[in-house]
């Protein structure tokens, strides 16, 4: 379990990045804990709000001692709201949560896969493992051009970037694990970083293991409350003993093995899980 | 300012009027990150039920105007394995704990209270006879005053140990004070008010309800008067029975009607998982709002409502 706090942090800037809004928070206590895959759960709409329950970012970056950065998109009534708010302003911040990614004890050949803002995470995780003499190779995908986030920082720290987009507007038309099998094998690449969506992930941690990688993915799971309590963020993961189990992707997560999870049963309860109803049962 | 906050719910001592609801703060471990646990009122765990429990499918969660909905669906390790690692932590850092329990029969809540009885360190036992998220509604035995004692006459009959024992009631019924007294003629010592009231939220754009579990449990300030009028009226028509109170407990303020309603103490459910501190928070808060009114103890204050 990550040590998290509970503070106040003043925003220092946000700004609108294409479709996104990149937000810097003043957090000096929280920002020298935060690892690459940590996320920080932030409450929303001011005193009193209507909505109780936080919104939950990657954390983009972190500078020691001062600053966690966020990017987040306004789709919903809460993130609307964040992005209501100005520099100057003060949040209600709980971090940094999660487990973040596992790292190679060895140099070995890493690709970092990034499907829309999921991305926010990637450019401090790879100046980690270049400073571990990883080489880092990275695929960015989005619907479209303006949906992809954080190109020109991964372009100056990996090794190199490949952009997709479904459109064709920018880069490569088709989708990451379109050029993903090659990259792996071009690289001989040991790991596969992801994090995107739930069906990419899961295309991402198959490709990974049919080309001989293991992989690293962060989830994305609506969650309550992001620090272990409310057990609404689950999800079927195989454990060392071969047992599916219900892991909550707030604390056991969100970076889970991709050969670990259950990508097929996500949203159910399989059959065989620990503690699955019985005929007649719950 | 100095009020006393200390109260009691029947023979169980309490050195601080708030405590977590069960199912909002697990087993307590998660929330020593953000206060000093051994502080609070007690730790109301999680509901454990005899055998590992996997919990329903997700989605399980919608947020909703001032409140959530929730189709968990008592997702836990079992008892065994509960009283191992759980129950264990909170008795090494001095936790005053109530255990709740939850049961899909009679026999089940029987044959945990028996494992339960010579366990040490357990201060309370909240018999939760009212989770709403359980496939056969007929299980929800706190909807039925018959179903509702016999689980209760069968957890007072093996329970040997002096700890008290809560009844956790549903509002989701005709009468709350008939399943109060039911329960109270059974042998609970108290009453836990209130749980989730049924709810479900649509998903328009795939036309199904959004919940795997279609159903859920409300809860979060949505709920909250709901629940000092439950307060209110079980007090009411039996002023002597202890009673726990939750429902959307935010602030001190938010305590305080409970208090005057007729609580004894308070449990802080939904709002932590938004504000994990929120536990404690209320618990200063409520000194602060009692010191205003020129209260020097909360004792006083239980069911001041009633006398006007």
């Amino acid at each position: 379990m990550s040590d998290a706090q509970q503070v106040k942090a003043q925003i220092l800037s946000i700004e609108p990045v294409g479709s996104y809004f990149h937000m810097v928070l003043e957090a000096p206590t929280v920002a020298e804990h935060v690892l690459p895959g940590h996320f920080v759960a932030i409450a929303v709409g001011g005193i009193g709000s209507g909505m109780l329950l936080r919104r939950a970012f990657s954390i983009h970056r972190a500078t020691t001692n001062e600053t966690i950065e966020v990017i987040f998109a306004a789709h919903g009534q809460g993130t609307h709201w964040l992005a209501t708010q100005q520099a100057g302003d003060v949040l209600d911040i709980v971090a940094p949560l999660g487990k973040p990614f596992a790292l190679p004890r060895q140099p070995v050949p890493c690709v970092i896969v990034a499907g829309g803002y999921g991305s926010a995470p990637m450019d401090m995780l790879t100046q980690e493992l270049k400073a571990r003499g990883c080489s880092v190779d990275v695929v960015l995908g989005a619907a479209t051009q303006d949906k992809l986030f954080g190109v020109l920082d991964l372009k100056r720290d990996a090794d190199s970037v490949t952009v997709t987009t479904d459109d064709g507007s920018s880069g490569v038309r088709g989708r990451v694990t379109d050029v993903l099998p090659e990259l792996i094998q071009r690289t001989s690449a040991r790991a596969v970083y992801a994090c995107g969506p739930m069906g990419m992930l899961s295309a991402v941690a198959k490709v990974s293991a049919d080309n001989g990688a293991f992989s690293q993915c962060a989830v994305e799971e609506s969650m309550a409350c992001g620090i272990g309590v409310c057990m609404t963020c689950v999800l079927p993961v195989i454990g060392d003993d071969g047992v599916t189990r219900m892991l909550r992707s707030c604390v056991e997560g969100p970076v889970f093995r991709g050969d670990r999870v259950r990508w097929d049963d996500v949203d159910t309860i399989p059959e065989d899980a620990f503690g699955a109803p019985v005929p007649g049962g719950h | 300012m100095s009020v006393d906050l200390s109260t009691s719910l029947g023979s169980l001592q309490l050195a601080a009027p708030t405590m977590t609801a069960s199912g909002c703060a697990a087993a307590g471990r998660e929330l020593a990150q953000f206060g000093d646990v051994a502080s609070l009122g007690a730790v109301v765990t999680k509901s454990i039920m005899l055998n590992p429990r996997s919990g329903r499918a997700t989605p399980r969660m919608a947020e909703t105007p001032s409140g959530m909905l929730n189709s968990i669906g008592l997702q836990g390790p079992g008892l065994e394995a509960f009283l191992e690692k759980d129950l264990s932590w909170l008795v090494e850092n001095d936790v005053t704990t109530i255990v709740s329990i939850a049961g899909g029969s009679v026999e089940e809540f029987r044959e945990i209270a028996i494992r339960l009885r010579d366990v040490p360190g357990i201060a309370g036992l909240e018999v939760n006879i009212s989770c709403p998220n359980v496939e056969s509604r007929g299980q929800v035995f706190a909807c039925d005053p018959n179903s509702a004692s016999a689980v209760i006459e069968a957890v007072r009959a093996e329970w040997t140990s002096s700890a008290p024992i809560l009844a956790k009631l549903s509002p989701d019924v005709t009468d709350i004070v008939t399943i109060a007294r039911s329960v109270a003629d059974a042998g609970a010592d108290g009453v836990s008010m209130i749980n989730t009231l049924l709810g479900m939220v649509i998903d328009v754009d795939n036309m199904r309800p959004l919940l795997g579990g279609r159903t859920g449990g409300l809860s979060g300030p949505a709920i909250r008067p709901v629940a000092v009028r439950a307060v209110y009226q079980v007090h009411a028509a039996l002023p002597d029975l202890p009673i726990l109170g939750m429902g959307g407990i935010r602030s001190g303020h938010d305590a305080l009607e409970f208090i005057a309603a007729g609580a004894s103490a308070v449990s802080i459910g939904t709002v932590v998982f938004g504000d994990p501190g929120a536990p404690w928070r209320v618990a200063a808060e409520l000194a602060k709002e009692l010191d205003a009114r020129g209260y020097g103890s909360l004792r006083e204050v239980v069911g001041a409502a009633h006398k006007g």
